[in-house]
């Protein structure tokens, strides 16, 4: 069988977070597939980049470097990823459901004619029947993703096309080093077999990236607004019950849409997927899709006017009743006892 | 100088939003035909920047193309309503069960079908999929650049764009030649209202089937008023390649589909007093989940 591939993303000099838990997964499906792990890299400057990847239980390291790529360009990391695909053959390839993913994945996918599932919540390795062709396969990805605003859970699968390609958010898998002394092999790809004139159609004038200020992966305590907060006035207790407690304030994707929160602070399939130890839900219906991404908190908190919101039945405590009222009242019984 | 031909991507879709106790079934699993069908969001963010690029540069045109049902139409008149010059509804049986990469294929033959363009706007996704993935492949299957989250365009002429796109954490400022894609971001500005003129005008603008259906003389309609007509198009009118669409077109399969049931777990339930509240905080301080 044919390796599984992670394209790696490069955040300020360091492989970002996302795609060291893409080789965590990658690393276990290879296992299962009895295959190669592999990654690829871009960039302008990428000496000793395969340190940060090895440890992940990576067997061989792609490194295309090019003055011309140090910040991502849709075309010429498409025609380096392709070439690249078109050589090796993947079975399996990942990348990160970042901006810069979901820009390159179809782009890849398209021209490779391969299929491509987007923000996949969970991948598996299972077999397929296909009865109508009367076609049995043993080993394919399960892609698993809430779809249909998140109503029902779509498995999607890719039989016939090479690679089977899906992205993942951030925060979705876990990231876990196999062996701090894992040792693969580099491979540096010749870009200029790639690279042509015309992939650099499109320039960068002027780029402003603002450092992560909002770090809700890393939170163990959360306080989520949803849409029924009602106000951006409202929104700010959040900040305050927040600060109390020493967390971060989360958004759904309605009172994102709302005004409420920016979108960095966004929790679900289409935002950031948290597991704090605690998430104190107020407002927050808890459509699947939001669910999707903070169901694994290990304690989960509902407040809410509407006795039936689905989050209660997630939740290990609900309050019904005014946000108005409730978080005045934890932030005053917290002080109470923690003197 | 002469404008820029404008096409925009547009679809309908269920609003799955806010899926309303009246859309859930006794079972817990979403009744689809219940819920309402809208201009998908972020399309309606793409005809605003198509119809600012017409605003600005004049003797621009611009075109809604949607691929759906018959019913999609809707889509096309509500273009029109707000400013568009005119659309087309891509539609056929053999559309149906199409993945991204199928669709991709179908609007990327619609768009050369209907002529010379000089810049496709699409919104970044559709809410009822959220895959973000129809744009890039329409531009990978045209052959064009792309240019993703876009939130403004600062400059365009005919040849030359340049454009602020939104990213995870930052902006862009990138510059590009035209013909390109672009992708309009839910932070790029609102949708203007309905034009009352245009709305007059487009009023009973339908395609054939549905002036068939409703049993009017589409000729004769047609003929006086020929910008009535929303054009249907069909996988022949456009030349696509039946094998490339629907099922057959679709490298990816739908194994399984789950309806999303809640499962209830044992929750408490807190008073909303002092002393309810008081109460739970002292449990989570004692068992270190808060501290």
């Amino acid at each position: 069988m044919n390796s599984v591939f992670v394209i790696c993303e490069i955040e300020e000099g360091k492989v970002a977070d996302v795609s060291l838990e893409l080789l965590t997964k990658g690393r276990q499906l290879a296992n299962q597939l009895k295959t190669k792990l592999e990654a690829v890299v871009i960039g302008k400057d990428l000496k000793g980049i395969e340190n940060q990847i090895f440890p992940y239980g990576t067997d061989v390291v792609y490194k295309a470097e090019d003055k011309r790529l140090e910040h991502y360009l849709t075309l010429p990391y498409t025609s380096i990823i392709t070439d690249l695909f078109k050589e090796t053959k993947p079975e399996i390839a990942l990348l990160g459901a970042t901006s810069q993913g979901r820009d390159l994945g179809p782009r890849v996918s398209s021209k490779l004619k391969s299929g491509l599932t987007a923000d996949c919540t969970s991948l598996e390795i299972g077999p397929h029947e296909d009865k109508k062709a009367g076609k049995t396969y043993e080993q394919l990805l399960y892609q698993i993703r809430p779809a249909f605003g998140g109503n029902i859970i779509a498995t999607i699968i890719n039989p016939e096309h090479r690679p089977q390609m899906a992205t993942v958010r951030e925060g979705v898998m876990k990231k876990e080093i196999v062996d701090t002394a894992y040792k693969g092999e580099v491979k540096n790809i010749d870009v200029s077999k790639s690279l042509k004139d015309e992939d650099f159609v499109i320039s960068i004038v002027e780029r402003h990236m603002e450092k992560r200020k909002v770090n809700l992966t890393g939170s163990q305590v959360i306080i989520a607004g949803g849409y029924g907060m009602g106000s951006p006035e409202n929104f700010n207790l959040l900040y305050d019950l927040a600060e109390v407690l020493g967390g971060e304030v989360a958004a759904s994707r309605a009172a994102v849409d709302a005004g409420f929160a920016d979108h960095a602070r966004q929790v679900g399939q289409t935002g950031v997927t948290v597991r704090p130890k605690v998430y104190i839900a107020c407002g927050i219906s808890g459509q699947i899709q939001h669910r999707a991404g903070m169901e694994n908190s290990s304690m989960i908190i509902a407040v809410n006017t509407d006795e039936n919101a689905p989050i209660n039945q997630i939740a290990d405590y609900v309050i019904n009743g005014d946000v108005a009222e409730i978080i005045p009242r934890m932030i005053k019984a917290y002080k109470k006892n923690t003197k | 100088m002469s404008g820029l031909k404008i096409i925009v991507l547009a679809k309908q879709v269920p609003d799955t939003r806010n899926v309303g106790k009246d859309a859930m079934k006794a079972d817990g699993t979403v009744n689809r035909g219940a819920l309402p069908a809208i201009f998908n969001p972020e399309d309606l963010n793409a005809l605003e920047q198509a119809l600012r690029i017409k605003d600005r540069v004049a003797g621009s045109t611009v075109t809604v193309l949607t691929m759906g049902p018959g019913r999609a139409a809707e889509v096309i008149r509500e273009g029109l309503y707000r400013g568009a010059d005119n659309g087309y509804l891509l539609t056929d049986r053999a559309f149906a069960g199409s993945d991204t990469l199928a669709t991709s294929y179908a609007i990327s033959k619609a768009i050369e079908k209907t002529g010379p363009y000089d810049i496709i706007v699409a919104g970044r996704q559709a809410i009822d999929g959220d895959t973000a993935q129809v744009g890039p492949q329409v531009a990978e299957k045209l052959s064009l650049p792309q240019i993703t989250y876009t939130e403004e365009v600062l400059e365009i002429s005919k040849k030359k764009i340049k454009i602020r796109r939104r990213l995870e954490r930052g902006v862009e400022e990138v510059s590009g030649k035209l013909p390109c894609v672009i992708t309009v971001n839910a932070s790029a500005p609102e949708c203007r209202p309905r034009h009352a003129k245009q709305t007059m005008k487009f009023k009973y603008a339908k395609t054939v089937t549905e002036l068939q259906a409703a049993n009017e003389d589409y000729i004769t309609v047609f003929e006086n008023k020929p910008y009535l007509q929303i054009e249907e198009l069909s996988v022949k009118d456009v030349g696509a390649d039946a094998e490339l669409l629907g099922l057959s077109g679709s490298p990816t399969k739908v194994k399984g589909i789950e309806n999303v049931v809640l499962e209830a777990k044992e929750s408490r339930k807190v008073e909303n007093t002092d002393a309810g509240i008081e109460e739970m905080i002292k449990e989570l301080i004692e068992n270190h989940t808060i501290g």
